[in-house]
C-alpha cells in the first residue's frame, strides 16, 4: 500500500520542484486531451510552449499579458500569506479600469502627459475602494470575505455594463457598447516603437521589488505573515488582525486596480464590456504556482501568459476552442495542490501495518499510520 | 393577479435550483468540508446534462448525467482535501476555475443547440384552481421532490443514526474517529453526495430552467448557494426558505423589467448579488450566533492519529 508519511521538516526542494512536477502532469494530460480531440499533440504543445516564445515580438506579447497577472498576483500573494481570502480581484480590476477611464475621458487634445499619472492613481483608488468594501464588511460585520469579494465581481461587471451601454456610451460609436477612444495623451507610454509593450511592465517589475521588501524586510510584512501562519501567536504578540485584514485587502485591491488602469489606458484605449478577461481569476493560480513569492509570481505569470497566447494560437491555427486556456490553468492549480502534499509528506510503500512504534518516535509514526480512514 | 401567480411560480422554480445545490453543500459542510467548487461543478453538470438531453432526448437521463459529473468532480476534490490534506479553499477554487474552463471547452459545440419542446406538468384538478393552480401546481416534479428532499434531510440529520454520525464527523472528527467511525470515508461520501446534488442543480438549470447552454451560464448561483448555507445556519428547512427568498429576488428583476420600471436593467441584474451580500452581513453580524451554529470543524483538515 502507498502511504503518506509526515516529513519531520517541510521539504524546501519539493516546494520548488512541486510547480515543475505539476506543470509536467498538466502537459501529460494536455497531450492525452489533444490526442482525444484528434489533433497532433506535438503541434498542440508547440502552440503553448514554443510559438509564444519564438521571437522577440512574441516575448513582448507575453509581457503585455503577464503585466496585469504579475501585479494582481503580487497583491493576492500578500493577501493569501495573511490568510485573507480575496478572490474578487477580477472585480477590483474592473473598477480600477472604470475609475482610470473616468479620468482618461476628461483628457482633450491639449492635455499634458501628466494625465497618465492621474489615470493610474485613479485606477489604484478604484481597486482599493472595491476591496475596501470587502474589508469593511468583514471587519465591521464579520461577513465572509470569500463570498463578498466574489459577489462584488458580478456587481462590478454590471456597473461596467451599465456605463458602456448607458451614460458613457460613445455618441458617435454607431450604438456600440463602448466609450469614446481616449485622447492620445492618455496612452500609457510604450517602450519601443511597433510593440504593444508599455511602461506597465517596468511598473510591474518595480512592484515585484517593493513587494519583496514589504514581505521579507519590513516589520509590517512580518506581522501579516505571522497572522496568516499562526493567528494565535500573532494575537499573543499583539499584532492586530484587523490591521492585517485592511492592509492586505487594500494592497491587493490597489494593485488589481492599477492593473485595470494600465489595461484601460494601455492596450484597450477605451472601455468595452470585454474588459474583464479573467486576469483576476488567473492571478489566483499565478499566486499559488509562484509559491506566494514575488519572484515566483513573475515566472508563473509568464507561464500563465503563455497559456493565454497558446489558447489563442490553438484557436486560430488548430481550430480548437480558446477555452482550452481555462482548462489548462485550472488543471495546473489542481495538480499543483496535489503535488504540494509532497512538501509535507513523503510517499512510502508499506506492506502491512507496523507494530506499535516506540514512544520516542510516536508522533511521527502515528501520523504515518492512518488506519481505518 | 395572473401575473402575480406567475411570479410566485417563477420564484419557486428559481429557488429550487438554489435549494438543491444549497442542500448538497449543507451535507458537505455538516461533515466539515467546504467546497468552493460548487460553481465549477454546476457548470460542468449543466453541459453534461444539456448534452445528454440533446443526444437522448430524455431529461431524466440528463439529470443523471449531471449528477454523475458533479459526483466525479467532487470525488476528485474530496480525494485531494481529505487524503492529501490540501487547503480546502484553494482546492475548491481550483475546481471552480477548472469547471469554468472545461465546461466552456466541451460546450462550444452545443451553444447553437436547442432542446425539443419542454414537457409541461400539472397536477390534475389542483392545477385548475384559480391563482393557486398556476402558482403552485404546474411545476416540474423536481420542484416538489426538492421540498421532500429538504424535509427528508432534516429528518436524516436530526432523527437518524446516520445523521448523528455525519454531524459528529463535522463537529469533532477526533471523537468520531475514536469511536471507530471511518471519518475520511464518511467525509468523502458527504462530498460526493453534495457534488451530485450540485450536479443535479446544474443540469436542472440547463435542461429545464433556461433551457439552453451558454458559457458561464450558472452566473454565480453556485456561490449564492454557498452563501445560503451560512444564511441558513446549516439547517435544511432554512436553506429551502432562503433559496425561495433568493429565487424571489432573481425573479423580481425580470418582473420589474416586464412591468416597464424605469431602472437600467444592469442595476436590476445586480440585485441577487447585492442581496447575497446584504444577507451575509445581516446574518454574520452576530459572530456568536454563527459560531454556535457552524459545524465546529468546518474547513479544518483531519488526519487520523495526528
Amino acid at each position: 500500500m502507498l502511504k503518506l508519511e509526515a516529513r519531520p521538516q517541510p521539504s524546501q526542494a519539493m516546494s520548488l520542484a512541486s510547480p515543475i512536477l505539476a506543470l509536467a502532469i498538466t502537459v501529460v494530460i494536455g497531450v492525452i486531451l489533444f490526442a482525444l480531440l484528434g489533433k497532433d499533440p506535438v503541434r498542440g504543445l508547440q502552440m503553448f510552449f514554443v510559438e509564444p516564445i519564438k521571437s522577440g515580438y512574441a516575448w513582448t506579447e507575453i509581457a503585455v499579458k503577464a503585466t496585469p497577472l504579475v501585479l494582481i498576483g503580487l497583491g493576492l500573494s500578500i493577501c493569501y500569506r495573511s490568510n485573507v481570502w480575496n478572490i474578487g480581484a477580477e472585480g477590483q480590476f474592473v473598477i480600477g479600469a472604470i475609475f482610470a477611464s473616468g479620468v482618461a475621458m476628461q483628457a482633450g487634445p491639449d492635455t499634458g502627459r501628466w494625465i497618465v499619472v492621474a489615470i493610474l492613481i485613479a485606477g489604484v483608488l478604484g481597486g482599493m475602494f472595491w476591496a475596501g468594501i470587502v474589508a469593511w464588511l468583514r471587519d465591521r460585520f464579520n461577513a465572509n470575505e470569500i463570498l463578498v469579494s466574489l459577489m462584488l465581481v458580478y456587481v462590478a461587471v454590471m456597473v461596467l455594463s451599465y456605463l458602456v451601454y448607458g451614460p458613457w456610451k460613445d455618441p458617435k460609436g454607431y450604438n456600440f457598447p463602448q466609450t469614446i477612444t481616449f485622447a492620445a495623451a492618455t496612452k500609457i507610454p510604450r517602450l519601443f516603437d511597433g510593440f504593444r509593450l508599455n511602461i506597465g511592465v517596468l511598473i510591474a517589475l518595480v512592484t515585484v521589488a517593493l513587494a519583496w521588501m514589504f514581505m521579507f524586510r519590513t516589520y509590517q510584512g512580518f506581522q501579516l505573515q505571522v497572522g496568516g501562519l499562526a493567528p494565535a501567536a500573532a494575537r499573543y504578540a499583539g499584532f492586530s488582525s484587523r490591521r492585517a485584514l485592511w492592509l492586505s485587502l487594500l494592497i491587493s485591491g490597489g494593485l488589481a486596480g492599477l492593473a485595470g488602469g494600465l489595461e484601460a489606458a494601455g492596450p484597450l484605449g477605451q472601455l468595452t464590456p470585454y474588459v474583464p478577461v479573467g486576469y483576476g481569476f488567473a492571478a489566483i493560480i499565478v499566486a499559488y504556482v509562484g509559491r506566494l513569492h514575488p519572484v515566483g509570481v513573475v515566472f508563473s505569470a509568464i507561464l500563465m501568459s503563455m497559456f493565454y497566447i497558446g489558447g489563442e494560437l490553438a484557436q486560430s491555427r488548430l481550430g480548437l476552442p480558446k477555452s482550452l486556456t481555462g482548462v489548462f490553468q485550472g488543471l495546473l492549480l489542481f495538480t499543483l495542490l496535489a503535488c504540494d502534499t509532497l512538501i509535507h509528506y513523503r510517499i512510502r510503500w508499506r506492506h502491512a501495518p507496523r507494530p506499535l512504534a516506540p514512544p520516542a518516535a510516536s508522533s511521527v509514526q502515528a501520523a504515518a499510520t492512518p488506519k481505518g480512514a | 393577479m395572473e401575473s402575480f401567480a406567475l411570479l410566485v411560480a417563477a420564484t419557486l422554480n428559481a429557488g429550487t435550483v438554489l435549494a438543491i445545490a444549497g442542500l448538497g453543500l449543507l451535507i458537505n459542510e455538516r461533515a466539515g468540508i467546504v467546497n468552493l467548487g460548487a460553481e465549477g461543478m454546476m457548470l460542468v453538470a449543466a453541459i453534461a446534462g444539456f448534452a445528454t438531453a440533446v443526444h437522448t432526448g430524455n431529461d431524466w437521463l440528463a439529470f443523471a448525467a449531471g449528477m454523475a459529473a458533479g459526483a466525479v468532480l467532487a470525488a476528485a476534490f474530496g480525494a485531494l482535501v481529505i487524503w492529501l490534506n490540501t487547503n480546502q479553499y484553494a482546492s475548491g477554487l481550483a475546481l471552480s476555475l477548472f469547471g469554468a474552463g472545461f465546461s466552456a471547452f466541451v460546450g462550444i459545440k452545443y451553444t447553437q443547440e436547442k432542446l425539443g419542446d419542454r414537457p409541461r406538468f400539472e397536477i390534475p384538478f389542483l392545477a385548475d384552481i384559480p391563482f393557486v393552480g398556476p402558482a403552485f401546481f404546474k411545476h416540474h416534479p423536481i420542484v416538489y421532490l426538492t421540498v421532500l428532499g429538504a424535509i427528508g434531510l432534516g429528518w436524516f440529520l436530526y432523527r437518524s443514526r446516520g445523521g448523528l454520525v455525519l454531524r459528529a464527523v463535522g463537529e469533532s472528527p477526533e471523537s468520531a474517529h475514536a469511536l471507530g467511525y471511518p471519518v475520511r470515508r464518511i467525509r468523502l461520501l458527504a462530498v460526493v453526495v453534495g457534488g451530485a446534488l450540485c450536479g443535479l442543480a446544474g443540469a436542472y438549470i440547463s435542461v429545464i430552467y433556461t433551457p439552453l447552454w451558454v458559457e458561464g451560464m450558472i452566473s454565480g448561483k453556485g456561490w449564492i448557494a454557498l452563501a445560503l448555507t451560512t444564511f441558513a445556519t446549516w439547517r435544511p428547512a432554512r436553506v429551502l426558505l432562503g433559496a425561495y427568498l433568493f429565487g424571489g429576488v432573481t425573479m423580481l428583476q425580470f418582473h420589474l423589467q416586464g412591468e416597464g420600471v424605469q431602472i437600467p436593467s444592469q442595476w436590476l441584474s445586480m440585485l441577487p448579488y447585492l442581496a447575497t451580500i446584504v444577507v451575509l452581513v445581516l446574518i454574520s453580524r452576530n459572530a456568536t450566533w454563527i459560531r454556535v451554529n457552524m459545524p465546529a470543524s468546518l474547513g479544518k483538515p483531519f488526519f487520523p492519529g495526528s
